[in-house]
């Protein structure tokens, strides 16, 4: 394992020099954060690209390329090879070099060009062009039926595989396999009984139309980006962005369509909260486990038909309204309401045993809910909260231009801008410490935490005052100095925060909650 | 209606009125004026268990034929009894799904039928038939079907 991935290290970095001397269009991190340096104190120094589709084909076929030096075959076969043995070179090696090779082709649903037509080219001949890797072309002598359409054709194509069809039927077979069924590597031949994969050259060259070689680029190296542990497609809907990180410990990145996740889990940005515990509460909120303990903790059941009641009133002589049970029950002890007598105060079933348990557990069905209404609660509110900020980010500009028509240049009303990017990042954190601190349980460090969520969240609210009202009612002067000082200070705090929780992790010093 | 699946069909269609293989008739009126809609008539083979018995399947089509299987059912009073084929006539056979290729043809997939109503050894329902006739969709195509190998059964 060690050795392969210092396999796919050595690919990058060198793919990496050369893309960065070759080709402007790639994008470091520094150009696409905004405040990329304030994400990164706690994580290894983060350093991470974005690739378009094109970038990526070309990264792929440099890998292909690089085994190619070795293995010596057509790179489109390569391909395949790699493909099949989900892109890991060393093994791929290893099984070519010591296995039955025809049969490592037959597994990846190739064919081995050194046996073509029948013939055994010697392998040492080291001339690749030797044997065409392009899709064969029939002689034009006669014209031959399609399998497909029935129809003649002069243009008849096919795979080393032998089965032909003329370029229209290959053109919608194609179509459908790569737009509706979504697929790229693993496209067979079109011929029954036939699993010979298509390969790339053949492919674009059939292809007409650029609108789906491009869709098929981007298929074709889904295998590639899958398989990679430190490249991932950009989650955004519609982006078809890879995100190519340079060690295994990057979490935030930002797309260049603007989109900020976690490299891990794919959700957006959610310090200082892990993926595991993130995971726990997306799942905890999205389930109806609080719709379960909200029943319990305010019906009960009819002892008899067990329809769920709830108390409307309160008289604790209970007749279900199950038009079919009617049954007269007391609500305190749940047993039939006639041993009771005039009044309930006489129950004597009040303390017995069963009777404390279940009122026990629904005590804590209680509080359990309460709880997790406490916490549930102020992450919702952060959560609308940076929703509305996005709002924020429009009148700030209204105002930003405003100023600048008052004596200011442009780069001294940056602030307010930079202000606003804070205050998101603040809130966003704010948002997932109540997940952490759902789980977490009290000490010393908890303490700590809180005091430090508290006073972030004291600072965010005033800077959120200040941008939202203030700003318009204020001296230019004096709002300046009051917003950059405030942001200044949210910053800190939030970087505190976040340092803390981090420490926590690395010491251990977090205790959870069993939920 | 696409080009290509009209032409294909009117050809199948023409070779299949002309030349039927063994155990398979059509008749051309059967089909609808569109050809999206086919009823074959299928008879037993001689020496098997279905000898002497006769069978209708149906195929439709859509636009997206040959590159897309057609959907293909027994109708009628007899479905074959049969381990892979349900008594609501929904046939278990991979070609019709994940196996398509748009090579293949009515022809084949009659073809394809008749040998395997031939090499049954024990006329019996699917084990799941009950379940499966009570709980699928009308389309046989959007079952997901679990391909048993043959050999076994």
């Amino acid at each position: 394992m060690e050795s392969d991935e210092e396999g796919i290290y050595d690919v990058e970095s060198d793919a990496s020099i050369n893309y960065n001397s070759s080709d402007d269009g790639i994008y470091s991190e520094g150009e696409n954060t905004a405040h990329g340096e304030a994400n990164d104190f706690m994580d290894e120094p983060t350093s991470y690209k974005c690739l378009t589709s094109d970038q990526i084909f070309n990264y792929m076929m440099k890998v292909v390329d690089e085994v190619n030096a070795i293995l010596q075959l057509p790179p489109h076969i390569t391909c395949i090879l790699l493909n099949h043995f989900k892109w890991d070179k060393e093994k791929l090696m290893e099984r070519y070099y010591e296995g039955d090779q025809d049969k490592i082709f037959e597994e990846a649903q190739t064919i081995n060009p050194f046996r073509l037509k029948g013939k055994v080219v010697s392998s040492n001949t080291n001339n690749i062009t030797s044997f065409s890797m392009q899709s064969t072309k029939r002689p034009l002598t006669t014209q031959e039926v399609c399998d497909i359409c029935y129809l003649p054709s002069q243009h008849m194509n096919g795979l080393q595989c032998g089965h032909f069809f003329c370029i229209d039927c290959w053109n919608e077979y194609l179509r459908i396999k790569i737009i509706d069924e979504g697929q790229g590597q693993k496209i067979a031949c079109p011929a029954n009984d036939c699993n010979i994969l298509t390969d790339y050259e053949t492919i674009l060259s059939l292809l007409r139309g650029s609108d789906i070689k491009t869709k098929y680029h981007q298929r074709l190296t889904d295998g590639f980006v899958m398989s990679h542990h430190l490249m991932k497609w950009c989650p955004s809907p519609g982006c078809s962005v890879v995100v190519k990180v340079t060690t295994a410990g990057t979490r935030n990145v930002t797309c260049i369509c603007g989109h900020a996740f976690c490299f891990h889990c794919l959700q957006p940005i959610h310090e200082p909260v892990r993926c595991p515990l993130l995971k726990k509460w997306l799942r905890k909120c999205n389930d109806d486990s609080e719709t379960a303990h909200w029943i319990s903790a305010n019906t009960k059941e009819c002892p008899k038909c067990r329809a769920t009641i709830e108390k409307n009133g309160g008289c604790n002589h209970m007749i279900c309204q199950n038009k079919s049970c009617k049954f007269d029950f007391c609500w305190i002890c749940l047993s039939a309401w006639s041993p009771h007598g005039s009044s309930w105060y006489n129950c004597n079933r009040y303390d017995a045993n069963d009777s404390v348990a279940a009122r026990t557990a629904q005590e804590k069905s209680r509080a359990a809910l309460n709880r997790y209404l406490f916490y549930c609660d102020r992450y919702m509110n952060h959560r609308q909260s940076l929703e509305l900020e996005h709002k924020l980010y429009s009148k700030i500009k209204f105002k930003m231009e405003e100023m600048q028509q008052h004596n200011m240049s442009w780069i001294e009303v940056q602030f307010l801008k930079k202000a606003v990017d804070i205050l998101c990042k603040c809130r966003n954190t704010l948002k997932y410490t109540y997940v952490f601190a759902f789980y977490l349980r009290s000490n010393n460090q908890a303490t700590i935490f809180e005091a430090n969520q508290k006073d972030l969240e004291m600072a965010t609210e005033r800077l959120s005052e200040y941008l939202e009202r203030d700003v318009t009612t204020d001296e230019l002067s004096n709002i300046k100095q009051k917003v950059q000082d405030k942001a200044k200070y949210c910053e800190g705090r939030c970087e505190a925060l976040l340092r803390h929780v981090y420490e926590g992790y690395d010491m251990d010093l977090w205790e959870y909650l069993d939920e | 209606m696409s080009n290509t699946m009209e032409k294909r069909l009117q050809k199948e269609l023409m070779k299949l009125v002309s030349e039927p293989p063994a155990g398979v008739t059509f008749d051309s009126e059967s089909a609808d004026s569109k050809l999206t809609l086919w009823k074959v008539k299928v008879v037993g083979a001689k020496d098997t268990l279905y000898d002497g018995e006769s069978f209708i399947l149906q195929f439709k089509f859509t636009p997206k034929y040959p590159f897309e299987s057609p959907q293909v059912i027994f109708i009628g009073p007899n479905i074959p009894v049969h381990p892979h084929i349900y008594s609501n006539g929904h046939i278990c056979l991979s070609i019709l799904t994940d196996d398509w290729s748009p090579a293949l043809s009515v022809q084949a997939v009659c073809l394809s039928i008749v040998s395997m109503l031939s090499s049954c050894k024990k006329k019996v329902r699917p084990p799941d038939n009950v379940v499966y006739v009570s709980t699928c969709s009308k389309n046989p195509k959007k079952t997901n079907w679990y391909y048993h190998d043959d050999s076994q059964s």
